[in-house]
């Protein structure tokens, strides 16, 4: 939300290289560590321009712009259907959607280059397969009610993710989740509404309902990343207070949430070994296939390639517009200022 | 727009010859040539202009446009101000102690400095 272009006292940046060329780097650099490290004990917020550890910087670095990524490949799916939506009412909820996805990433792309590096290298890192975004994005978009599925699951996994990151330490990241978040609960409550309407439909439309259902239960539960036992970044950024809860704690939370709202919707959990634990009052899933989600993860889902090309299309076929508008800013700039009043 | 005009001076600010990045940071100029614009919305008639976000874009006008279509789409405003990002001056966080230290042992500035007898204490 930050920029990193702000001006800053020109004297202070000579300054401050001429203290890195002196040497005895190590003891400032102590201090301001200690002093990072204080701040996030205290639960302060570590803004843009403050000193913060090169490994704090670059794990949000990642962080955010694969979430600024899964943002803006996330309108593929759903933007496949906005010509096919049912009804008009249908229609305009999905392009409104559709259309606050590209601002949050927007929002998430603007926090990212706070951190030093620009949006067109972000989005050179995307549309040349070297960054990753969320593995959910490459699965289909099979029927209408794979839409209501992304809408009431995939947003529901996500903004169970994207509440705790609201409290996140670094200042502007945690400004953007706030933003998204306030947008993001209309997304999910629309996705359930028109599973709702599916579900007290015909039977076919049931039948669409619950296959969409089951397509999509088990990669929304694989949403919140591996088991805390093997993931290999958790400890580190929790510590830091980037992450909050842990993977398995959010994927618990959600599948306490999402449960009873299926069987509201009469839809069969695609889980067998699916039981409620009374001892614990949590729902426990039955194994997840980790296998699948690596392999997604590793451009080997269902739509990877499809997805980076649609995307490399559209940033190609939509160059003109780019040229075209800074054709005119130029144009406008070499105009004569006209006098005012 | 009434709302460009009154900001004219965006549209028309002197474009910085050197965009100063800070120590450590490489910002990607030839590959983004659009400018940073930093925006402020004003949510109701009455409030003051509120910083909300920062985007790029060709020049102010579009800026403006994009404002509205990223920050307004649920009527959070009535006007907007677009600045490029690097007009603004900062402060430094490395220095922010001694900058603003010499306010701190000036607590006379705060009424509850003073004591007055009960009677006018609600002074």
């Amino acid at each position: 939300m930050y920029t990193q272009a702000i001006d800053i006292d020109p004297q202070l940046v000579v300054q401050q290289a001429a203290k890195q060329h002196v040497g005895n780097l190590h003891a400032p650099q102590e201090a301001l560590l200690a002093r990072f490290d204080q701040r996030i004990a205290n639960d302060e917020k570590i803004e843009a321009q403050d000193w913060m550890p090169s490994a704090y910087r670059k794990t949000l670095l990642r962080q955010i712009s694969q979430h600024a990524h899964s943002e803006v490949v996330g309108m593929l799916p759903e933007g496949n259907w906005i010509t096919r939506a049912p009804s008009l009412r249908r229609k305009a909820i999905l392009l409104a959607k559709v259309q606050d996805e590209a601002g949050h990433g927007l929002y998430l792309y603007s926090a990212a280059e706070t951190l030093g590096s620009s949006r067109a290298d972000m989005l050179d890192a995307l549309l040349e397969g070297r960054a990753k975004y969320s593995s959910i994005f490459n699965y289909p978009t099979l029927s209408w009610a794979d839409v209501g599925c992304i809408g009431w699951l995939v947003d529901g996994a996500a903004i169970m993710n994207q509440v705790p990151l609201c409290r996140c330490s670094y200042g502007p990241y945690a400004r953007a989740m706030i933003r998204i978040c306030k947008e993001e609960s209309f997304h999910q409550r629309q996705g359930f509404e028109l599973m709702l309407a599916l579900c007290q439909g015909t039977e076919a439309q049931q039948q669409m309902a619950q296959e969409a259902f089951n397509r999509w239960w088990w990669p929304v539960l694989m949403m919140f990343g591996p088991p805390d036992a093997d993931s290999v970044h958790s400890a580190q950024t929790m510590q830091w207070g980037i992450k909050r809860i842990s993977n398995d704690d959010l994927r618990q939370q959600f599948l306490d949430a999402t449960v009873p709202q299926a069987q509201l919707l009469g839809l069969v959990v695609p889980d067998p070994a699916l039981r409620f634990d009374e001892a614990s009052g949590h729902w426990q899933s039955g194994p997840i296939h980790w296998e699948e989600f690596w392999r997604v993860v590793q451009g080997d889902g269902p739509c990877n390639r499809e997805r980076l090309n649609t995307r490399r299309m559209a940033h190609e076929q939509g160059a003109w517009v780019r040229e075209a508008a800074q054709a005119y800013a130029n144009k406008k700039a070499k105009q004569p200022v006209q006098a005012l009043g | 727009m009434s709302h460009a005009n009154e900001h004219q001076a965006a549209d028309h600010a002197p474009a910085n010859p050197a965009v100063k990045t800070l120590p450590g940071k490489a910002l990607n100029q030839a590959h983004d040539p659009w400018p940073l614009w930093e925006v402020f919305v004003r949510h109701r008639q009455g409030l003051e202009h509120k910083h909300c976000g920062s985007l790029h874009a060709a020049d102010a006008q579009q800026a403006l446009n994009m404002a509205r279509d990223v920050y307004t789409r649920r009527q959070e405003g009535v006007s907007i101000w677009i600045v490029p990002s690097h007009a603004i001056t900062a402060s430094t966080a490395e220095h922010s102690d001694a900058f603003f230290d010499p306010m701190a042992d000036k607590i006379y500035r705060h009424p509850s400095f003073y004591r007055l007898p009960e009677a006018v204490d609600h002074m």
